[in-house]
């Protein structure tokens, strides 16, 4: 029971890391019908800008939260302003081609950030400095909960709750929602798409670096394929929620977390990224939709 | 009927013609020809699916791994007995090869059958899991190597047949797309429910032209593996699916011609590229391809060719 | 005469087919019958239903409740290629073409449902295919001159003007060789003139081909001039049915369109 309840915490920490991502996902998809396939890399890039940031302030010489917000933002401006480029040169010029073509170059942005990253921070994997050493905060018997864990969901519960309130109760979210329903429509009552579009990249790319931030304090391993297994099974936690819905990314990152957690206690760790793989083809076979997404049919 | 013998004749001669420049150029460059002509084979399958029946797959690595895995386990497992002669060893690759495509295209059945709910982004992301779900499983099969690769496959892939493949594939994907059959498969791409409702049954030419496509895939993969003589799950990842795709869409989804050329190209770009590398001394083919990529989507997002054939390009245009 | 037709055989039945999306009744408790020969129309308002009623007669969307027959066989859940095969085609409001294939390829799709040569003979190009090819290449030269569109057939069908795309659509459905025609607004963006041509044509092929029409509009002058029954619609109900004198005069269709003209 008490391995139970300790790999339920470490999948709900996990978890919450999978929601930040799959938020960026489910952002991007409502509003430009796009699988960002990039996502993930952008997740690597915000790493890396923690990591330098880190290293630029002597983080692990001061490992207080005072610094570890310094690291958080700074990762955050910097994927947001990635995010913004990306949406700018690589998908607005497209955005009135084939979906397929907006598909392809997103999976073309994807490659090119990962090989960027070879390139520019090489191969090997750095280690991310230790800006929050662990230890245990609370200890029940065997479970056990530390202060990286508390860290992780509190950070990300944070921003999700900003998040939930910009989309639902200011101006700005209203015109996001708006434009997700119709481009056409949110345009002509006067709403500038362009810049919402943007906006909405910037934010799933500032979540993309915290999530990023958050990994690296767990698994203290910064390297450029880092985004894809991430990249990844946030997306399958985004179709799984179902993808357009932001209340579904955060149970489908949640439900992810905590499976993957599960199979790692009880089975092997071989099958950690099988998993994802077999959850999307059930749900893509079983419930294209998701748990709170909507199927529409194409109308005849 | 009487061209078929015609356009037998034909083939074999490009085939020779072929077997003969490998002999008369330097290994690395025969070497070269042959990949170059085992990935046009891959392109030209996946524009079966990608670029004639307008869905996207993106596991195409998947079915040449099967297709690699089950050409050189009966090949080494079960027909040792048809080797040690010129002839015998053919057979025996021949063999091979036609299993590799019955492997494939059984999987590609498997596939095939979401691709009747799916569309698009969706069927490209299961597609994509199930490419990585065969590579993981081929990963854990001990008998096969698993993480250490297949090894002493029989190297009996010549030049010959390998373009003797490709150029009947050609020709055939070209006969196909020119029948009624082919018509019905382009009517799905254009307009989904209009195919189905003037009579096409759209269910079974998606799977069909995904079953097709995968066997095609096997055979390439049958041959690669036949060729190399060592085969490990890390030549058929992500990347190697992502590899075809890109032939395709740089050829222009659609043109058959247009595929193999770009297949041309990504073979030999990597090699072309070297000097480059020796110079700076980072590996920097990736990123010009993915910014390729890029590139030639935002500035020519109907790929090199368009939907029309080499030979098409020489011919007034159609009035409008 | 009103007897004469009710004597013909029908080839098209709808009983009371009912659908609704969402706890939205499009359709309700919809039922007519289409004979032999006849050229009937389905009108109404806008949002009245009538699409929905072609999508369920075709195959398209399987009703809730009801039952839909051609040729006195339910077609209920058969897909709509199965139910081409059972002599029923139709044509889409928002036009569907295949765009990037040729005029005379977008005819010869319509062609394969019964196509007598197979995949193998496809490929090695045996006689009997080139026999067949031949035989669909004058066909389509049929159809062309027919709808006046020889003139067009090496252009793009998603290159052509407007009314010549919905010309296209008539000989595309007319090539399948089904003998039950449902149109879904054909005149829609002609006009007066284009749409009285086109009236006029789809007299002279449903005599030539010997066909049963069916065909929506929401303009009532149009259908007037040629249909010999005609069903009304509004809220997914039928309110009338009739000669178009009968129409003409009923007061609920008055209503329905007076109705709706009041509102505007």
């Amino acid at each position: 029971m008490e391995g139970f309840l300790q790999l339920l915490l470490n999948g709900t920490a996990l978890g919450s890391i999978y929601a930040l991502i799959a938020l960026g996902y489910t952002m991007v998809y409502g509003i430009l019908r796009l699988i960002n396939f990039a996502h993930g890399d952008i997740v690597m890039v915000g790493a890396y800008a923690g990591l330098f940031t880190a290293l630029a302030v002597n983080g692990p010489a001061h490992p207080d939260l005072f610094h570890f917000f310094i690291v958080l933002l700074a990762a955050m401006a910097v994927s947001a302003l990635l995010g913004l480029f990306i949406e700018r040169f690589a998908y607005r010029p497209l955005r009135n081609f084939p979906r397929l073509n907006l598909l392809i170059t997103a999976v073309g942005v994807s490659l090119l950030l990962e090989n960027l990253g070879q390139v520019v921070f090489g191969a090997t994997p750095r280690v991310f400095p230790d800006i929050m050493p662990s230890m245990n905060w609370f200890q029940f018997g065997q479970v056990a909960i530390t202060n990286q864990q508390v860290t992780v969901f509190g950070t990300s519960l944070f921003l999700m709750v900003v998040l939930e309130w910009i989309v639902l109760k200011t101006k700005l979210g209203r015109a996001m929602r708006a434009v997700s329903y119709s481009h056409e429509i949110a345009s002509l009552v006067g709403i500038p798409t362009d810049k919402i579009i943007s906006f909405t990249f910037a934010v799933g790319s500032a979540l993309a670096a915290a999530a990023g931030i958050l990994v690296c304090i767990s698994y203290p391993k910064v390297d450029p394929l880092m985004g894809v297994m991430i990249g990844l099974k946030a997306f399958v936690a985004a179709v799984l929620g179902g993808i357009g819905s932001i209340r579904g990314a955060v149970v489908g990152g949640f439900l992810m977390g905590i499976a993957e957690s599960m199979v790692v206690g009880y089975g092997s760790s071989t099958y950690r990224d099988a998993l994802a793989f077999a959850i999307l083809i059930l749900i893509l076979l079983f419930k294209p939709a998701g748990l709170f997404g909507k199927y529409q049919p194409e109308k005849v | 009927m009487r061209a078929n013998l015609q356009w037998l004749v034909i083939l074999t001669v490009i085939a020779l013609a072929a077997q003969g420049l490998t002999q008369v150029l330097p290994p690395y460059f025969g070497q070269l020809l042959i990949l170059a002509c085992i990935n046009a084979i891959l392109a030209v399958s996946l524009n079966l699916v990608n670029g004639l029946s307008g869905q996207f797959s993106l596991g195409q690595a998947g079915f040449m791994a099967v297709g690699a895995y089950t050409a050189a386990s009966l090949n080494v497992f079960g027909l040792g007995f048809l080797h040690g002669t010129p002839l015998g060893d053919q057979a025996a690759l021949l063999l091979s090869l036609l299993a590799a495509a019955i492997a494939s295209g059984f999987v590609g059945y498997l596939v095939g059958l979401p691709t009747l709910r799916l569309r698009g982004d969706y069927l490209a992301i299961v597609t994509l899991g199930f490419g990585e779900i065969i590579r993981v499983i081929i990963l854990n099969i001990q008998a096969v190597g698993g993480a250490r690769g297949f090894i002493s496959i029989p190297n009996s892939t010549s030049a010959f047949l390998v373009v003797f493949l490709l150029s009947a594939f050609v020709l055939l994907t070209h006969r196909f797309v020119m029948a009624s059959q082919g018509r019905a498969l382009l009517a799905i791409r254009e307009n989904e429910i209009a195919a189905e409702a003037m009579g096409v049954d759209t269910t079974t030419y998606k799977v069909g032209a995904f079953v097709v496509s995968s066997a095609v895939a096997g055979v390439a993969g049958g041959l690669f593996a036949h060729y190399l003589s060592y085969i490990n799950p890390s030549s058929f990842d992500f990347m190697k699916s992502v590899e075809i795709v890109i032939m395709v869409v740089l050829g222009g989804m659609g043109s058959v011609s247009g595929a193999i050329l770009a297949a041309f190209i990504l073979t030999f770009l990597p090699e072309a590229l070297r000097p480059l590398q020796d110079w700076t001394h980072v590996d920097l083919r990736m990123v010009i391809y993915s910014f390729l990529l890029i590139v030639m989507m935002l500035v020519r997002p109907q790929g090199m060719l368009g939907r029309r054939e080499i030979w098409e390009l020489f011919k007034p245009r159609s009035p409008q | 005469m009103l007897n004469h037709s009710e004597q013909r055989k029908s080839v098209l039945e709808a009983e009371n087919i009912t659908l609704s999306f969402g706890g939205l009744v499009a359709v309700d408790r919809f039922s007519m019958v289409l004979r032999e020969g006849e050229l009937a129309g389905l009108i109404g308002p806008n949002g009245a239903g009538k699409t929905t009623v072609f999508n369920m007669l075709s195959a398209i969307y399987r009703p809730q409740s009801g039952d839909v027959r051609v040729m006195d066989h339910s077609i209920l859940g058969l897909k709509p290629h199965q139910v081409l095969r059972r002599g029923l085609v139709r044509t889409f409001q928002n036009i569907r073409l295949f765009k990037d294939l040729t005029v005379e390829k977008n005819i010869q799709v319509a062609f394969h449902h019964a196509n007598p040569y197979g995949f193998a003979a496809a490929l090695v190009h045996t006689d009997h295919y080139f026999d067949i090819e031949k035989h669909y290449a004058e066909r389509t030269e049929e159809l062309m001159n027919v709808l006046e569109l020889g003139h067009r057939r090496g252009a793009l069908a998603g290159a052509l003007p407007y009314g010549d795309q919905k010309k296209l659509e008539i000989a595309r459905a007319l090539a399948t060789g089904a003998k039950i025609l449902l149109l879904d607004e054909p005149a829609a963006g002609m006009n007066p003139q284009e749409s009285l041509w086109l009236m006029r044509m789809i007299e002279k092929v449903r005599d030539q081909f010997k066909l049963s029409v069916l065909l929506i509009e929401h303009d009532m002058k149009v259908v007037m001039g040629i249909c010999e029954k005609i069903y009304v619609m509004d809220h997914g109900v039928r309110i009338a049915e009739g000669t178009p004198q009968q129409i003409q005069k009923d007061p609920r269709v008055i209503e329905a369109y007076l109705g709706m003209r009041n509102k505007k």
